[in-house]
């Protein structure tokens, strides 16, 4: 295959993928106070176009976009590229930041009678780098600019946990801080070793002088180590949930559906796109159990919450653990990678969507009754029923019930798993499923119970209403088409050779 | 046989044996000096590998700025009182990182060790491209920064602006907009002013220098940004001027500044020059020159501002 260095059709739309919330961050400081609201919301549309005409050059072309910026192609240039996964992962960052802009407005308004407030600013500018953050990690072809990525999402997303200021949250978010700086360290140290092994930085170069050497085997730990504490894969999960729960409700929505899957998008350009030359079983099965580890470990601890907040994100633990799966069920040229990979994919999807609409719901309901205590919600569904409804769905989605994203996701990789003979990947997939519905059914069950409940204040209808469309969407996920799993297969490395 | 290998082995353990020391020495003000001069003495390390940017860099950025940030965060931390400092980790836990440490540091030793030699590298290739197509300049470095790797530089600056607001957003809500805390003593000594007055004009000048001749020697946006951070941060410890008020409107052109007019100029290269980020031939270096003097105001003005932390006191509304 011969590198994708040079600047194809529509490999202009990837800069302005990223320029566009980049320069709405620069703007948003420049001009301060109210104006940061309007320049983030009256950017997602355009954001969302962008990555719709991203998604439309992809599948016209079949095959990735590349823009070498400034014209100076790699190893000295930096190009960007754009394949079926990035162009997916582009949409769905669009989709999900309008929603928790729009969602977050009603808490994020500056304070009339004051010209600029401290959370107002702070959450509008990080909300856009975070976008910026992610479509450069998405479409990066470059393993340092992907660093710079990384730092970028790092700076963005901490100071989201403390934004309200408590003395808890500050401790949270400086656990986060440190554990995210490891993960950073790590990664920039293995990317040093393969530019001193190889002499370039640029995925599509590297994937062919790569070798299994002594070298690479550290770079890849080294990277992988760092990821995972990013990526908050057990067990190096303890910053997370005191993280995902203090913060409020749209950012740990963006926290828990998007910025996880940053990392970990990064793992898999690292072992599908840079090292594919490396054998694929024993990097798998590490993985495949770490992940198998923290959706039973996360699940287990999610049933034992008090707090709804703490139980979704813990939950979170749970499902990334299955993102993991991709790794013995997708890598290497085997008939049944892309199944696999299909999966793994889904799964991506289908919890940004359902993870997202749970912390919406959360926050709505932890406004409406003064507190988020699972002990103090019966009667709860009958007073708040689309909150309900929008958790239930995220719910049905969680434990793989179908019709939804969840459920494809684990029919795919447990087809998968029974394809290829790793039929001990099926056992953490149902004991997580199982244990999903146990933990999801603690909410539900005392809501629906007879009880009387004084509500605060009844929550918007406009804000359940975001809640629920994107609830929705994580069912909807599960019709997906055959031409959506041929659309993830584009630019995928090794796909011609696994071909079902 | 010349002296230099024997100086250069003293220097590697040297850097090796501060090192230890700053990770073992018990008194947390002990420990921050034994960095700084792990820092300079990593200075002389670039210096010795021919890469007078780094150790330029590494002097004002690890020597300097973080220095003084330490030594801030050491003496805020000093006077919290001893419950409230945390317990110390046990010594299991100390051992375990202790060996995982040594691990990893054997391994990064050992495949260092066995890498290919010579070994590949775009050096050559960038010093034939710094005056080639899109930068015009002496300086291979400067080149690759600005033209060859400008996505990276551009973005790094962002990275810098959020740092500075995730410190500011740390701060109470009723200050917003106020001042950060005075960095010196309500009366310094007398021998603070005097340096400060004495050394920051001439650092100033030194800075703006090393940022000017970056283009074609040793030195940069950054280099020359940091040094006049440190003279404002000098200038502020001797209290000839206080920190300013975080929302004032200079202050926040001043901090994007240098990513925007990058930014701008960049988008603007789709069509002067066919792509974003790309320079006319004709007019690269002035070009490049216009966009490394806002970077060095964005970056002499974000380092002393997170030196300073969050804004203090109340705001005036």
């Amino acid at each position: 295959m011969t590198p994708l260095i040079a600047t194809t059709a529509g490999g202009p739309l990837l800069v302005l993928a990223i320029l566009l919330p980049a320069a709405g961050v620069l703007l948003s400081l420049a001009l301060g106070g109210r104006a940061a609201e309007k320049v983030a919301l009256g950017l997602t549309p355009l954001g969302f176009a962008l990555a719709w005409l991203i998604a439309m050059q992809v599948a016209a072309a079949g095959a990735p976009l590349v823009y070498a910026i400034g014209g100076l192609p790699p190893p000295l240039g930096i190009a960007l590229r754009a394949d079926g996964i990035s162009a997916v992962m582009l949409l769905v960052t669009a989709i999900i930041v309008a929603a928790a802009g729009f969602y977050a407005r009603a808490k994020f308004a500056t304070p009339d009678g004051t010209a600029e407030s401290r959370s107002a600013l702070t959450f509008w500018i990080m909300l856009q780098a975070i976008w910026a953050a992610l479509n450069l990690i998405f479409v990066g072809g470059d393993l340092f600019n992907l660093y710079v990525a990384l730092e970028l999402l790092t700076f963005a997303a901490v100071p989201l946990v403390c934004i309200d200021g408590r003395p808890e949250t500050l401790a949270a978010a400086l656990r986060y801080l440190l554990f995210a700086l490891f993960g950073s360290i790590c990664y920039l140290l293995g990317v040093a070793l393969l530019y001193g092994a190889y002499g370039t930085l640029d995925i599509s170069l590297l994937s062919q002088r790569v070798q299994p050497e002594a070298i690479v085997w550290t770079a890849a730990a080294l990277m992988t180590a760092g990821l995972l504490a990013k990526t908050a894969l057990f067990p190096l999960h303890l910053w997370l949930p005191p993280a995902h729960a203090n913060a409020p409700a749209a950012a740990s929505a963006v926290l828990s559906g998007l910025v996880v899957k940053g990392s970990f998008f990064l793992a898999l350009r690292l072992w599908f796109y840079v090292l594919p030359a490396l054998p694929s079983a024993a990097p798998g099965a590490v993985l495949g159990a770490l992940g198998s580890a923290a959706a039973v470990v996360g699940s287990v601890l999610a049933l034992r919450q008090a707090r709804l907040k703490l139980l979704v994100a813990y939950s979170t633990v749970a499902q990334i653990g299955y993102l993991f799966l991709v790794f013995p069920l997708g890598l290497g040229a085997h008939a049944w990678s892309a199944l696999g990979w299909g999966g793994g994919l889904m799964q991506i999807l289908a919890h940004a969507f359902a993870k997202a609409a749970m912390f919406f719901s959360a926050g709505l309901l932890a406004e409406a009754l003064g507190h988020d205590q699972i002990a103090g919600l019966r009667g709860a569904a009958r007073a708040l029923p689309l909150t309900f409804l929008t958790l239930g769905l995220g719910g049905l989605s969680l434990m793989g019930l179908p019709p939804s994203g969840g459920f494809e996701a684990k029919w795919l990789m447990l087809r998968t798993s029974a394809a290829s003979g790793q039929w001990i990947w099926s056992l953490p997939i149902l004991a997580g499923g199982l244990l999903a519905a146990g933990y999801v059914y603690r909410i539900l069950a005392p809501a629906l119970a007879e009880g009387e409940i004084e509500l605060r204040a009844r929550p918007q209808r406009a804000r359940e209403l975001i809640a629920l469309a994107l609830a929705m969407t994580a069912l909807v996920l599960g019709f997906a088409p055959q031409g959506f799993f041929d659309f993830i297969e584009i630019g995928r490395p090794l796909a011609a050779m696994s071909a079902p | 046989m010349s002296v230099l290998p024997i100086l250069d082995v003293g220097l590697a353990f040297l850097v090796v044996g501060l090192a230890a020391w700053t990770v073992a020495a018990r008194n947390l003000f002990a420990s921050v000096v034994g960095y700084v001069a792990y820092g300079l003495l990593l200075a002389l390390v670039w210096i010795r590998l021919y890469a007078p940017d780094v150790a330029l860099t590494e002097a004002a950025v690890g020597g300097g700025v973080t220095g003084v940030l330490l030594i801030t965060a050491g003496k805020r931390l000093g006077a919290l009182e001893k419950d409230e400092a945390g317990a110390t980790p046990a010594l299991a836990l100390k051992i375990v990182a202790g060996a995982l440490a040594l691990f990893v540091a054997g391994a990064l030793a050992w495949v260092v060790v066995t890498l290919p030699d010579p070994a590949p590298t775009l050096a050559p290739a960038a010093a034939a491209a710094a005056d080639g197509p899109g930068a015009g300049l002496g300086n291979p470095i400067t080149a690759v920064l600005i033209s060859y790797r400008s996505f990276d530089t551009m973005l790094e600056k962002v990275v810098l602006i959020l740092a500075v607001i995730g410190v500011w957003s740390v701060g109470a809500d009723s200050a917003w907009g106020a001042a950060p805390a005075p960095l010196g003593r309500p009366q310094p000594a007398g021998a603070m002013v005097l340096l400060a007055q004495i050394l920051a004009p001439i650092g100033a000048l030194i800075g703006v220098h090393i940022f000017w001749v970056g283009a074609d020697a040793p030195g940069g946006a950054f280099q020359g940004g940091a040094l006049l951070a440190a003279m404002w941060m000098a200038a502020m410890m001797a209290r000839l001027t206080e920190p300013p008020r975080i929302d004032a409107r200079w202050l926040r052109l001043a901090l994007v500044a240098g990513p925007a007019v990058f930014l701008v100029i960049g988008f603007a290269g789709l069509g002067l020059a066919g792509d974003f980020f790309a320079f006319p031939p004709a007019f690269a270096k002035p070009l490049i020159l216009f966009i490394e003097t806002f970077m060095v105001l964005s970056i002499a003005v974000a380092l002393p501002l997170l030196v300073a932390g969050p804004p203090n006191g109340r705001s005036a509304r």
